[in-house]
């Protein structure tokens, strides 16, 4: 059996662990904890400490793992072990906080650093009526404009393919390029 | 009871702190993770400080700040090799050189800078030495604690910002290829000035700080304002080798990569 792997990361609370939970076959394999801070439990109740699971069986002979990182800076220590391997990574943007758009941009330097595999950045939770656009968005995050930055309901099945699809998009077109 | 312990349990601001309040006397060092400084205290007040094994000389110091030539320090070293920074002091001022001023205000910015340098140190191990002090030759300072800790302080909160900005210096820098942007319409710093003239995606962020002569702290502070202005942008650098060798892909063969990223998109868009 092959196996590949994909690493989805964010700051905290980005939409990660829902992001797998659409796509995935199996029951997310979660280390959700509950949360202690009181200013991240106005946020949400539990959160990722250690990485979530999931997993699309593509055929008799492959199958691809998703690994959502953990969103709290705490727990970064993960981010290394879990990015080694990965094909490409996503990285989650909750698009109603602009306040952790920062932390997403040094997020996101911080993969780059560790694999120059091909990445899209998606911004999450456009469905809210709070929600930056995303041009507005990739000026914030100082995106380059080669960068794929695409709209996203981490809830909606539809929205989550379409970005795995670009991202893999970007694996296939930076293989041919590498062939040039 | 010693006074010794680690940096990630007791930092760098409650240490003089603790001098500070204590009005201590004697010699604090701390093994940094790729150096060692000794900073030495009199009565709760900065009195002198050094970082790895170059002592901080008068000689050295006026090198560093800039106020003597390299050619001069040279001389001063072949010549005063055996003289006491108090002499060579007494030497600079009889001549003209320099002030008693400009010499102790050039020893207080050096010892400043050391200790301002110590709150960006998170991992370490200190240990404080009671009643040791530097050499009787050196000549020392006497700098209150107070305004150190406050700038210190802030710095440390600037350092926490932009090593969330700017969290590898092993990165390069690119110049944005944005349309209408000029760089001689832009009124720049010296020190921003040098740093440009190095970006290139060959050199990594700190290949251009050590290039420089700027601490991680500096060369951050800069990259973060080219940043923030739309200048550059951080890249991996050139010819670099892939720090990830992990295998992404089960098989070595390229078309079979192919191949395999093709099941994928199938499946995915099966789903």
């Amino acid at each position: 059996m092959q196996t590949v792997k994909m690493v989805v990361t964010g700051p905290f609370s980005a939409g990660k662990t829902e992001f797998i939970r659409s796509v995935s076959e199996i029951d997310v394999v979660s280390t959700e904890r509950r949360i202690s801070s009181v200013a991240e439990k106005a946020v949400k109740e539990a959160t990722t400490v250690a990485m979530d699971f999931g997993r699309i069986t593509v055929d008799d002979d492959l199958v691809l793992y998703l690994f959502g990182t953990p969103g709290q800076k705490r727990f970064d220590f993960m981010w290394e072990i879990l990015s080694e391997g990965m094909l490409g990574f996503i990285v989650m943007v909750d698009s109603t906080r602009p306040e952790t758009f920062r932390e997403a941009r040094s997020i996101l330097e911080t993969f780059r650093a560790y694999a120059p595999t091909p990445y899209v950045v998606a911004a999450n939770k456009q469905d809210m009526k709070d929600a930056w656009e995303p041009e507005d968005m990739r000026h914030a995050l100082r995106l380059d404009l080669k960068v794929k930055f695409l709209p996203c309901v981490a809830t909606d099945k539809s929205s989550v393919k379409n970005i795995l699809l670009e991202l893999l998009y970007s694996i296939l077109a930076e293989m041919e390029n590498g062939e040039k | 009871m010693a006074l010794r312990g680690n940096l990630r349990d007791f930092t760098i601001t409650q240490l003089l702190n603790l001098i500070n309040l204590a009005q201590k006397t004697g010699t604090l060092v701390v093994e940094g993770p790729s150096e060692t400084a000794q900073v030495a205290f009199r009565d709760g007040k900065l009195s002198y400080a050094q970082v790895g094994q170059s002592a901080s000389s008068l000689a050295f110091i006026l090198h560093k700040t800039n106020k003597i030539s390299s050619g001069q320090y040279k001389a001063i070293q072949q010549r005063s090799s055996q003289i006491p920074d108090k002499e060579l002091g007494l030497m600079l001022i009889n001549a003209g050189y320099m002030t008693q001023e400009d010499i102790l205000s050039n020893l207080q910015q050096f010892f400043s800078d050391i200790v301002q340098r110590l709150f960006t140190w998170v991992e370490g191990l200190f240990h404080f030495e009671n009643d040791i002090l530097p050499p009787e030759d050196r000549i020392s300072v006497r700098l209150d604690l107070e305004n150190l800790i406050i700038e210190g302080s802030r710095q440390m909160r600037e350092w926490e910002q932009l090593q969330d900005e700017i969290p590898s210096l092993d990165m390069a820098l690119k110049f944005t290829d944005r349309p209408g942007s000029n760089l001689r319409n832009i009124n720049l710093s010296v020190e921003e000035w040098r740093v440009v003239s190095y970006i290139n995606p060959r050199n990594t962020i700190r290949q251009i700080g050590s290039a420089t002569k700027m601490n991680d702290l500096e060369i951050r502070r800069i990259v973060y304002g080219l940043l923030q202005a739309g200048l550059v942008d951080i890249c991996r650098p050139e010819g670099a080798a892939p720090i990830q060798q992990v295998r992404v892909f089960p098989t070595e063969d390229k078309e079979e990569q192919k191949t395999l990223v093709n099941r994928l998109i199938s499946r995915i868009r099966s789903l």
